[in-house]
């Protein structure tokens, strides 16, 4: 016990532990750092744009003053590109899901799609917008239209849907399936009325939150060339749209010209984070309200 | 009699239900052999889309390099792609993108790295499951808000210490993106530490290390590959970022080390030349995909390094 206590008023010792506790301040305000900055950026949008915002400037249209701007048009072209993202993402990275864990055999091929879709995942967003401009614009002829925009985020989120797709799909346990099998089913027959409806909550959460990367999504907009300043509203796939992200972005160039332009941004900022948050908020509450732990 | 009325009863209903079952059969069976013929062609779109990227990127780019020569392209140091006798060297573009990606990451490196050993080694269960989710939210804040932040707040503030600091430079941004990184260092470095077995902490504390020691000389080595490899992922998502260099870097095509000045990086000079200021056909139009095909490589290098570097160096418990 004396040769303990001595080791341990030891000063090397002392030294040793102090180190260790300075050390573990220092990793702690670090973690802090990255959440003191995100306050910092919700207070100052807050702050700018709160005063902003009320119901004219919800349901305005776009104007060059200040005063009577509104996001309207934005706030709608957000929603058609959606309705274009939502089925195409949901069909294509579903079916992709399903192919490839539950159909593909195990091989080359499987493991190059696979690998070919965590390369896409790592494709910066700006290079979906040149292809989009190239394919969907000019060869397709859609030009700046809810379709182009709509069809180039959708092949942006596509591999996140994928990946979570069939993550939730390998979560389903083998004996749910084996069971239905073993009662005659068949394999697409199992697919549909067993394993479908049991990943069907995390597919949802997945999807959402893919939907909320494409809603937030800029850079590809403005490689297809998304107008500034869009009076008419969007009425079908076809039409000219303008998005929140890409309001916000014309808003902070131009506050530099006109300095309410950046109360602008900030009150459209806080209508985008709202969008997200409450998309989220809905995800958790899926995933929490009707996953199932096998 | 009755009984052999029903008898015949159901041996017509059985025949009837036999044919029904092979009509039914027939269906399933079509069902059942076209479904993976449907899914196999989406999957396949995946693929496609890569090939439309490549093809795309590579056949503009050829056309580019048509008209300026390959060499010149990358070794040219003036980018001048408006004016009479337009020049198109791409080193403006690439320091620009190096600078503000080395920025970021003097920033995302260090403290998402901490962050991942406090999440990981120090903090309780209780904290962690507060601050992660934060954490996380960090990471699903759009780009674009981040670039109103920098240009907005940020270059300001930077303005006020350090006055020769430009309206535009790529300092403010590159620090921005370094808290955008933060995130994702923070949690891949995280998983690679916490897939460390306790075994062998205990080990090291049980030996009389504190967990500082533990941390760095048995965690910390045990996970370095996947550290490294979320370095490479988060340098790859610097170079790929594009709206917070646009709007806060400015375009100006100087090939200048100073980071007070104004820089473009690749991402936001095909912003700017997409922009509407190319007519398609045109020397300046290709370049955008001469520059979208060199970003695209510089990414797909780093993702395929990750990868590389995350499976090769795994140290298997």
């Amino acid at each position: 016990m004396d040769k303990l206590e001595s080791i341990k008023s030891s000063s090397k010792m002392n030294a040793r532990i102090r180190k260790n506790s300075i050390w573990k301040s220092i990793f702690f305000l670090s973690t802090l750092v990255g959440l003191v900055v995100l306050a910092i950026l919700i207070v100052r949008v807050l702050g700018q744009g709160l005063a902003w915002l009320d119901w004219d400037f919800l349901t305005g249209r776009l104007s060059t003053s200040a005063e009577r701007a509104g996001i309207m048009g934005a706030i709608l072209g957000t929603v058609w590109v959606m309705i274009v993202v939502i089925p195409v993402t949901l069909i294509v990275g579903v079916g992709t899901a399903i192919y490839l864990e539950l159909y593909a055999k195990k091989g080359k091929f499987q493991s190059f799609i696979a690998t070919n879709i965590s390369n896409l995942a790592g494709v910066p967003s700006i290079v979906y917008g040149l292809l989009g401009l190239t394919v969907f614009s000019r060869l397709m002829g859609l030009g700046n239209a809810v379709l182009a925009g709509g069809l180039t985020l959708a092949l942006l989120v596509l591999p996140i849907l994928i990946v979570s797709a069939q993550e939730a799909l390998r979560a389903v346990p083998g004996y749910l399936s084996e069971a239905s099998l073993a009662m005659g089913a068949t394999k697409w027959q199992t697919i549909r009325r067993v394993v479908l409806p049991a990943a069907i909550p995390s597919i949802l959460t997945g999807s959402i939150l893919a939907l909320s990367r494409a809603i937030g999504e800029t850079a590809p907009l403005t490689v297809l060339g998304i107008p500034a300043l869009l009076i008419p509203f969007p009425n079908g796939l076809f039409d000219t749209f303008t998005a929140l992200p890409m309001q916000i972005y014309y808003w902070t160039l131009d506050s530099s010209l006109v300095a309410e332009y950046a109360n602008l941004a900030a009150a459209t900022i806080i209508v985008l984070l709202l969008l997200l948050f409450i998309l989220n908020s809905v995800a958790i509450f899926i995933r929490n309200k009707f996953q199932q732990r096998y | 009699m009755a009984n052999s009325d029903s008898n015949n009863n159901t041996a017509v209903n059985v025949s009837e239900m036999i044919a029904q079952n092979k009509k039914k059969k027939n269906l399933s069976n079509f069902t059942e052999k076209s479904v993976p013929v449907i899914l196999f062609l989406l999957a396949s779109i995946t693929v496609l889309t890569t090939i439309g990227i490549l093809y795309t990127l590579i056949t503009e780019a050829i056309h580019f390099f048509m008209e300026v020569p390959i060499w010149d392209f990358f070794t040219g140091t003036e980018l001048r792609p408006l004016s009479q006798n337009p020049e198109f060297g791409l080193l403006p573009l690439l320091n620009g993108t190096i600078i503000s990606s080395v920025i970021a990451m003097l920033v995302a490196g260090p403290i998402g790295l901490m962050s991942a050993i406090y999440l990981s080694e120090y903090a309780s269960d209780r904290v962690r499951r507060v601050l992660k989710p934060l954490l996380e939210v960090l990471a699903g804040i759009p780009t674009i808000v981040y670039g109103f932040f920098a240009f907005t707040f940020v270059t300001p503030i930077i303005r006020a210490i350090w006055p020769q600091v430009e309206a535009t430079n790529i300092l403010s941004p590159g620090l921005v993106m370094g808290v955008m990184i933060i995130p994702m260092i923070a949690s891949l470095s995280e998983d690679a530490m916490t897939s460390v077995p306790n075994a062998m902490r205990e080990g090291s504390l049980a030996m009389g290390a504190t967990k500082l020691e533990t941390t760095f000389k048995v965690v910390i080595p045990a996970a370095f590959s996947g550290i490294i490899a979320s370095f490479v992922l988060g340098i790859s998502r610097a170079i790929g970022e594009t709206m917070i260099v646009t709007i806060a870097s400015g375009s100006s095509k100087n090939f200048t080390f100073d980071i007070t000045e104004s820089m473009q990086t690749m991402t936001a000079y095909i912003v700017e030349v997409s922009g509407g200021e190319a007519a398609a056909g045109t020397t300046i139009y290709y370049s955008l995909y001469a520059v979208a095909l060199t970003l695209f490589v510089f990414t797909l290098i780093m993702n395929l390094l990750a990868r590389y570097v995350s499976r090769k160096f795994r140290e298997e418990y």
